[in-house]
């Protein structure tokens, strides 16, 4: 058996003994017999470390590890600085507990206020929160913060990730606000049929930038249209596109959200990710999750603490606007990291190069066969069309090549970043032409 | 200590890119002006956060006695298991037949699970527990309406001395929360909940041990009552390290379940997240739970249908690093470190009591299970000094201060749950130690009213940091 | 303690001053000081209904919040929105910090004299 009990037998004896009790039993005494598990629970025995860690490397050798990867959809490979993973795995940061008590968590704090910071700076709004758990719930939060009694229709661009779409109506079911989507037009939102769905009832729209499909969306132009409404504008934008793309407080947003999973967290199948969340200042207290702020301590020295904690579940309980206690902080700190390591220019030039790569990657792939679906602008993802797509993706698979998302009948979600090489473009580009042939 | 923000000089950078071997293209349209990020040496970097860590506390680190928050050690072979490529490298939207691994170590996890909670199925995509309340609540609402009984059914009972996300997730699952209140035993008043149930109950949310450290024995009795009146019964599983592998929620009469890996299962709090709050339920309500789920027929890994499913609660599978930790966790103990484990919580705990309790009066008399409750509203009365205080002054000593203020139920509150990771030695310093506080706030009041005196920083001003939030750096051209 | 004579007293700790069909309310000097500092008020909007004995708003200190009972069953016709960017007014000042005005008065519950006010916080200690 396993096992992180250090006291021994005997100690654990003596302690019994001490607390006057026979047996185990007696400290049990409060549970129905019928309860106690006799023989303990239908588990394999334990083992030591090595064999426990043998067995995982065993699960981790039956998954197929992409040495090529042009699949983003919502998940991206870029490249983790190392100095992130060193600083992510010190101890106190990785094991320490929410910084309630303020004088002893200071660094945590701290280095929460800096993302907060950063956060802002890169979507441009005045405050952020301390992290949700994933893109698709920030947005469903979002949608909730925008939702009041006189409006509650929410409505979502097809643009958004099926994922998010899918998250937010789930949450809906729960708090009943209805939920339609808004189609699109030639790959970006159709601004007729949002004009048409817009109404006094509307709570928000929320739309993605760029979106699922890669196309960059007439972002300013949705938000004065949201507005007119009386409506609040919700973005969900791609963090790395932000070192370039304008951002959503230049384009009217009232919350801006997304999948923090870019800046610095490995693929890791799903998960752990992060949602940011940034709003206007008016906004401000409707923002959920936990909030640093700066004040000072008894002595006038700079302080940081959790701060409008009236907000959250512990003391409004039902009232509460939601009900997120954990939220993703060792993450916000990977956040942290990854930003301060890029630096303005080192995030620039990222954005860039995955612009950059994924128009040559269309490039090629076209020449090879592969039709864009859509003629508009695009930062690092587009939709191919794709004969022979399953023959494709197999020749491509046995390559070491993640190709692109199976999208509908006939399609292919691409998605090129820094890290993919001309080289290996070009290899893939040969890949898809043997097999068209 | 200066903010990333203060530090740094335009100009300096790492060097991690290497030059674009493709042709440049930026979008037409692109941000007015660059995000005003640090510009630092990888030297400054790696400074300012050693600096940052000397100023965090992990329990790895020191004692962390939270009650409620089962700050157990994070075992070290957790890190490595979660740090294997062959996981950390894999694409969420890869084919099912690559990621065989990843399929089956949430099969081996759920199994282990479920024999441990006496549930059938689990799904994984809860991020936390208050997530995980959310996904088990959102699947009674969908039990209820697929009976024609949702509208009806539109009341979820919860303990007033339940933790603050049971009834918010309660009220965002679209429910009204009835409040039970607790009987001065602190356990569920029986009558009050025979009174509350009826039809328009959806359910019961409680957690077994309860907040105040007690096994409710009414428990089946408890849920007798609700399934009677044709609720389900939740149980919230941040207290199972108490009864873990010695008795499961399913036969208690629980038909759904959140376990907070983050706590019972060992894996890191990470200074507030990531955890992961896999939610398992019985047979009668596994159609509900959140899709995609994954079956292997004939070998072949492939998506079950699940028509009924309440969709997604996330945009992935989960937390999925989280739950390896979890896993790896679960495969050391086993079935004999499982119950091994729960049984010297409760006994470490019942320990440290039993060190205190002529001093500290106990908030409820007797054995507890794995934390317990102690009122320092007495000593506040006397003296004047606080639960706050208290716990202010066992900063000055090097340990984390327990839960305060909670649970509502009892004045001037401090929770303590030692863990079962916590040596004899360990537990009798800080009896000593708490001790020594005690005496030291009757002999003199305002030495504790003043605490911390050594630590990182005096108390902070947080009403001032209410009233006027600062929550951003702002460059001096910018302050007014 | 302070309980001016000319005001009339809720159950709930909220200070009514009538003026024709309009009442102004705010929270007692009790109120404030079981509180402690307040850092932020939720307000309801102007033409909003408000009913007697239900929640029009409430008050936030740093660890808890605390519901605002309307002893009236009217229109909100005023806001006090100096409130907040100043919450610590009510702690400074309770009886000249109101909260909101309320007109159209159709129901108004039993009030409390400041000496019948006085006497109920003793039973309720």
């Amino acid at each position: 058996m396993g096992s992180f009990v250090p006291n021994t037998p005997s100690q654990q004896e003596e302690m019994l003994q001490k607390l006057g009790c026979a047996s185990w039993k007696d400290l049990y005494r409060d549970v129905p017999r019928e309860v106690l598990l006799e023989d303990g629970p239908e588990l394999p025995p334990g083992m030591g470390e090595q064999q426990a860690l043998a067995r995982m490397e065993e699960l981790a050798e039956k998954n197929k590890v992409f040495p090529h990867i042009f699949r983003g959809a919502g998940a991206y490979a870029h490249y983790i600085p190392a100095i992130v993973g060193r600083v992510v795995k010190k101890e106190s940061f990785l094991t320490a507990y929410t910084p309630y008590q303020a004088e002893i968590s200071q660094g945590v704090l701290q280095a929460i206020f800096e993302y907060q910071t950063m956060i802002c700076e890169l979507t441009g709004m005045e405050v952020s929160n301390a992290s949700v758990y994933d893109g698709a719930t920030a947005a469903a939060e979002a949608a909730a913060m925008c939702a009041d009694r006189r409006r509650s229709r929410v409505l979502l661009s097809e643009g958004l990730p099926p994922q998010v779409i899918e998250t937010v109506r789930t949450y809906c079911f729960g708090s009943g606000l209805p939920v339609e989507t808004v189609p699109l037009a030639e790959g970006v939102t159709d601004n007729e049929a949002l004009q048409k769905a817009l109404g006094p009832d509307v709570a928000c729209f929320v739309m993605a930038q760029p979106n699922y499909y890669g196309q960059i969306e007439p972002a300013e132009e949705l938000g004065r249209l949201t507005h007119e409404a009386g409506a609040k504008y919700v973005m969900s934008c791609n963090p790395i596109s932000l070192g370039l793309m304008p951002t959503p407080a230049q384009c009217g947003a009232d919350v801006a959200v997304g999948e923090g999973q870019p800046l610095g967290m490995p693929l890791s199948w799903g998960g752990p990710y992060l949602g940011y969340m940034a709003a206007t200042g008016a906004m401000m207290r409707k923002l959920p999750g936990r909030i640093v702020g700066e004040t000072k301590d008894s002595k006038g020295e700079r302080a940081f603490v959790l701060t409008l904690q009236a907000r959250e579940q512990h003391i409004r309980r039902e009232k509460a606007g939601s009900n997120i206690c954990s939220n993703e902080a060792l993450c916000a700190l990977t956040v942290s990291v990854y930003l301060a390591a890029q630096g303005p220019e080192g995030l620039r030039q990222t954005a860039l190069q995955c612009c950059s790569k994924a128009h040559y990657l269309q490039k090629v792939l076209e020449e090879a066969g592969l039709q864009p679906v859509y003629e508009g602008e695009f930062f690092h993802e587009f939709l191919t069309r794709a004969p022979r797509r399953q023959a494709l993706l197999k020749r491509l698979e046995e390559e070491g090549y993640l190709g692109g998302l199976p999208v509908g009948e006939d399609m292919l979600l691409w998605c090129a970043t820094e890290k993919n090489t001309k080289a290996e473009m070009d290899r893939l580009a040969q890949l898809v032409k043997e097999v068209l042939a | 200590m200066k903010l990333l923000m203060e530090k740094g000089y335009e100009g300096r950078a790492l060097s991690l890119l290497g030059p674009c071997d493709v042709p440049t293209v930026q979008p037409s349209k692109t941000r007015t002006a660059p995000p005003r990020l640090p510009q630092l040496s990888e030297t400054e970097l790696s400074r300012h956060y050693s600096a940052l860590a000397r100023r965090a506390h992990g329990v790895n680190d020191g004692f962390y006695p939270l009650g409620s928050c089962t700050m157990k050690y994070n075992p070290a072979v957790n890190e490595e298991a979660a740090s294997l490529k062959g996981f950390t490298a894999v694409h969420p939207l890869q084919p099912l037949h690559t990621v065989a691994g990843c399929l089956e170590a949430l099969e081996e996890t759920e199994k282990y699970l479920c024999a441990i909670n006496g549930m059938d199925a689990f799904t994984f995509q809860p991020a936390a527990g208050a997530h995980g309340e959310f996904t088990g609540l959102l699947l009674i609402k969908a039990y209820h309406t697929h009976r024609g009984e949702g509208e009806k059914r539109n009341k979820i009972l919860v303990p007033d001395s339940a933790h603050g996300t049971n009834p918010a997730s309660a009220a965002m699952a679209g429910y009204q929360v009835v409040n039970l209140p607790s009987g001065p035993d602190g356990c569920v008043d029986l009558e009050a909940l025979r009174q509350a149930a009826g039809e328009d109950t959806a359910g019961l949310m409680l957690t077994n041990p309860n907040t105040v450290g007690l096994f409710d024995k009414n428990i089946l009795e408890i849920t007798r009552i609700v399934h009677e009146a044709g609720g389900l019964c939740y149980y919230d599983g941040a207290n199972l390290n108490a009864v873990m592998g010695v008795a499961r929620p399913g036969d208690m009469g629980f038909d759904v379940v959140h376990l907070n890996l983050h706590k019972t299962f060992s894996t890191p709090h990470g200074g507030g997240g990531p955890g992961s709050g896999p939610v398992g339920c019985k047979k009668i309500l596994e159609p509900y739970l959140p899709a995609p789920r994954f079956e292997k027929k004939d070998g072949k890994w492939q998506e079950k249908p699940c028509p009924d499913t309440i969709g997604r609660v996330r945009g992935f599978q989960g937390n999925f690093l989280v739950v390896l930790r979890a896993l790896t966790y679960l495969l050391m103990l086993g079935r004999e470190g499982i119950p091994e484990a729960a049984r010297n919580a409760v006994l470490n705990a019942n320990y440290m009591k039993a060190g205190l309790e002529d001093l500290y009066p106990m908030a409820y008399p007797g054995l507890c299970m794995h934390e317990f409750v102690m009122s320092l509203e007495k000593l506040k009365e006397e003296t004047g000094v606080t639960a706050l205080d208290v716990a202010k002054a066992m900063l000055d000593e090097g340990i984390h201060p327990p839960t305060m203020y909670f649970p509502l139920i009892v004045h001037e509150a401090l929770m303590v749950e030692p863990t079962e990771t916590e040596t004899r030695e360990t537990l009798d310093e800080a009896v000593e130690t708490l001790r020594a506080i005690y005496k030291k706030a009757v002999e003199d009041p305002e030495y504790l009213k003043a605490c911390p005196h050594r630590a990182q920083i005096g108390r902070p001003d947080e009403v001032n940091a209410a009233r006027h939030p600062v929550l951003r750096y702002r460059p001096e051209e910018e302050k007014a | 303690m302070n309980f001016p004579s000319e005001l009339q007293y809720s159950k709930s700790h909220e200070w009514v001053r009538r003026q024709g069909n309009t009442a102004e309310i705010g929270l007692t000097d009790y109120a404030q000081s079981e509180l402690g500092g307040i850092v932020f008020v939720n307000l309801p909007q102007v033409g909003d209904e408000v009913t007697m004995g239900e929640a029009l708003g409430d008050v936030e200190s740093v660890k808890s919040v605390s519901d605002v009972y309307s002893p009236v069953t009217g229109v909100v016709s005023e806001v006090n929105e100096a409130l907040l960017d100043t919450p610590e007014a009510i702690n400074q000042d309770p009886y000249g910090a109101w909260l909101v005005r309320v007109e159209r008065i159709s129901e108004t519950e039993e009030l409390l004299t400041a000496e019948e006010y006085q006497e109920h916080i003793r039973t309720e200690q």
